[in-house]
């Protein structure tokens, strides 16, 4: 059975993958800022932010409450109505969707937490297949620099602290993003992934972007994607909803 | 999905558990909306708590986790048949690995309103892929027995006008947009959800038990059923003639 449904739509999907503090959102963003100043309908779409489940999400994380089988499921669930809401019409309306994380962020992530990979990826089959999936690769050591920089604690299920890996916060976030490692670097070729080396500058990781969605789109970007006409205001610049 | 033996997994196994250690009764009561399986769960309850079982009872978005945040999202206006399905699964998947498994675990005879079956019947009602849902549902371990009370749409109708007065959006499917009378969207609705459980009659080997006639007839039927399964009675006296008694 086929892994995705086929993108026979106007509109465009790019997805940005990658561990935490691989620094893909600040990607992400310039590389929609880029679209947007060239006119094009642009909507976000950020992991893990349906406000239907989102509150369901925070409670069992507070409580500590989930096993791999309902995390994953709980995830499953906040992307179906993101899907079902916001990113497929979006897409079937001509926009350029960008996604911060995927159906493959649950491929890597629930599967390193011992969901079966089977399973885990039929769950997704309802997803539309991206255009464009960016993968940034980062060595471990680096992404843990960027997020202990950032932020004052590691949080207990991105650490993976759910699995008894370690005591330790560090030693355990180090174990299980190692895990996820793992798994983005097993299904990068399969699922075509577009690698950015993560460690080159911002600017150097910004233009091989713009060049891969200039090559991978060409001209169905300027043919299918719905454009703002000269004089309108591009009310979404200010306000885009992050679904 | 295959006919299995009671309490093994369907497709996927749960990580950590080990099946043999469950010795409980796993008892699922299917059927439609307004059919009467609370009624017969509450007289069954108390039937096998006389006969000296211990019984966990358990339904539909009852869990610690997800039970608050699917009432939420049935208030709105924006809950799609997929994301419907999947919060469904969660909650059942929630109550399978913290109330269900346990339960079975310290050998309680664990009765159901409603299992994986009223979810994908739900799904293939809203027209999603009957293969993808049997794979998302295949982490549930197979019932000793499942119990489908099969009763005609009328009846149904009967039930929800006689008995709680009221037709509720989603048990009448308004969600489907059949259109905007509720009666005729209920009929509709609960035919295509009766297809799909009627679907899964043959192949999950679903214990039929015809839910148009009276109340207590149903329910010696069930018991007729269930008390087949029971390992041997506390009590000497055999459990139908009882209820004839009573």
């Amino acid at each position: 059975m086929p892994l995705f449904v086929p993108n026979r739509f106007r509109g465009k999907l790019i997805v940005v993958e990658g561990i935490d503090g691989s620094g893909k959102s600040t990607q992400l963003s310039l590389l929609s800022h880029w679209l947007r100043s060239q006119s094009y309908a642009v909507a976000f779409s950020e992991w893990n932010s349906s406000p239907l489940v989102r509150q369901t999400t925070r409670r069992g994380k507070k409580k500590e409450m989930f096993t791999p089988t309902t995390f994953s499921l709980i995830h499953a669930t906040d992307f179906a109505d993101r899907m079902e809401s916001y990113i497929l019409p979006m897409v079937k309306a001509g926009a350029i969707v960008c996604a911060d994380r995927y159906a493959y962020t649950a491929f890597a992530r629930d599967v390193a937490r011992g969901v079966s990979r089977r399973w885990v990826r039929n769950l997704y089959r309802f997803a539309i297949r991206p255009n464009i999936a960016f993968y940034f690769r980062v060595p471990l050591d680096v992404a843990l620099g960027r997020i202990l920089g950032g932020r004052d604690a590691l949080k207990y299920y991105e650490a993976g602290m759910d699995l008894g890996l370690a005591r330790d916060v560090e030693e355990s976030f180090r174990i299980f993003q190692g895990r996820i490692i793992d798994e983005y670097e097993a299904m990068a070729h399969e699922m075509g992934f577009h690698i950015i080396d993560a460690r080159l500058s911002i600017e150097d990781q910004q233009r091989r972007m713009r060049e891969i969605v200039t090559n991978v789109l060409g001209d169905s970007l300027k043919n299918e994607v719905r454009r703002l006409a000269g004089g309108e205001i591009h009310a979404q610049a200010a306000t885009a909803p992050v679904l | 999905m295959l006919k299995r033996q009671p309490l093994q997994f369907y497709s996927e196994p749960l990580p950590g558990v080990d099946v043999s250690e469950l010795h409980g009764k796993l008892i699922v009561i299917e059927g439609p909306d307004a059919v009467g399986r609370s009624t017969q769960i509450a007289l069954l309850r108390q039937w096998l708590e006389q006969e000296g079982h211990a019984v966990f009872e358990t339904g539909m978005a009852r869990s610690a986790l997800a039970g608050k945040g699917i009432k939420m999202a049935k208030e709105g206006n924006t809950l799609g048949p997929i994301t419907m399905t999947l919060f469904y699964t969660t909650d059942f998947a929630d109550r399978l690995e913290n109330e269900i498994i346990p339960a079975l675990r310290a050998g309680f005879v664990v009765l159901i309103d409603r299992y994986i079956y009223s979810i994908m019947a739900r799904a293939i009602a809203r027209g999603e892929d009957r293969r993808w849902i049997e794979q998302v549902a295949g982490f549930a371990l197979t019932p000793h027995a499942v119990c489908y009370l099969r009763a005609d749409v009328q009846t149904l109708v009967s039930r929800v006008v006689l008995g709680r007065g009221a037709f509720d959006y989603w048990e009448s499917g308004m969600d489907l947009r059949f259109g905007p009378d509720m009666y005729e969207s209920f009929v509709q609705y609960q035919k295509r959800l009766i297809k799909a459980l009627e679907s899964m009659v043959e192949p999950h080997g679903f214990k039929v038990v015809d839910a148009n006639q009276p109340i207590d007839r149903v329910f010696r039927e069930l018991q007729r059923q269930i008390a087949r399964l029971m390992p041997r009675r506390v009590k000497r006296r055999p459990a139908a003639r009882k209820a004839k008694s009573a």
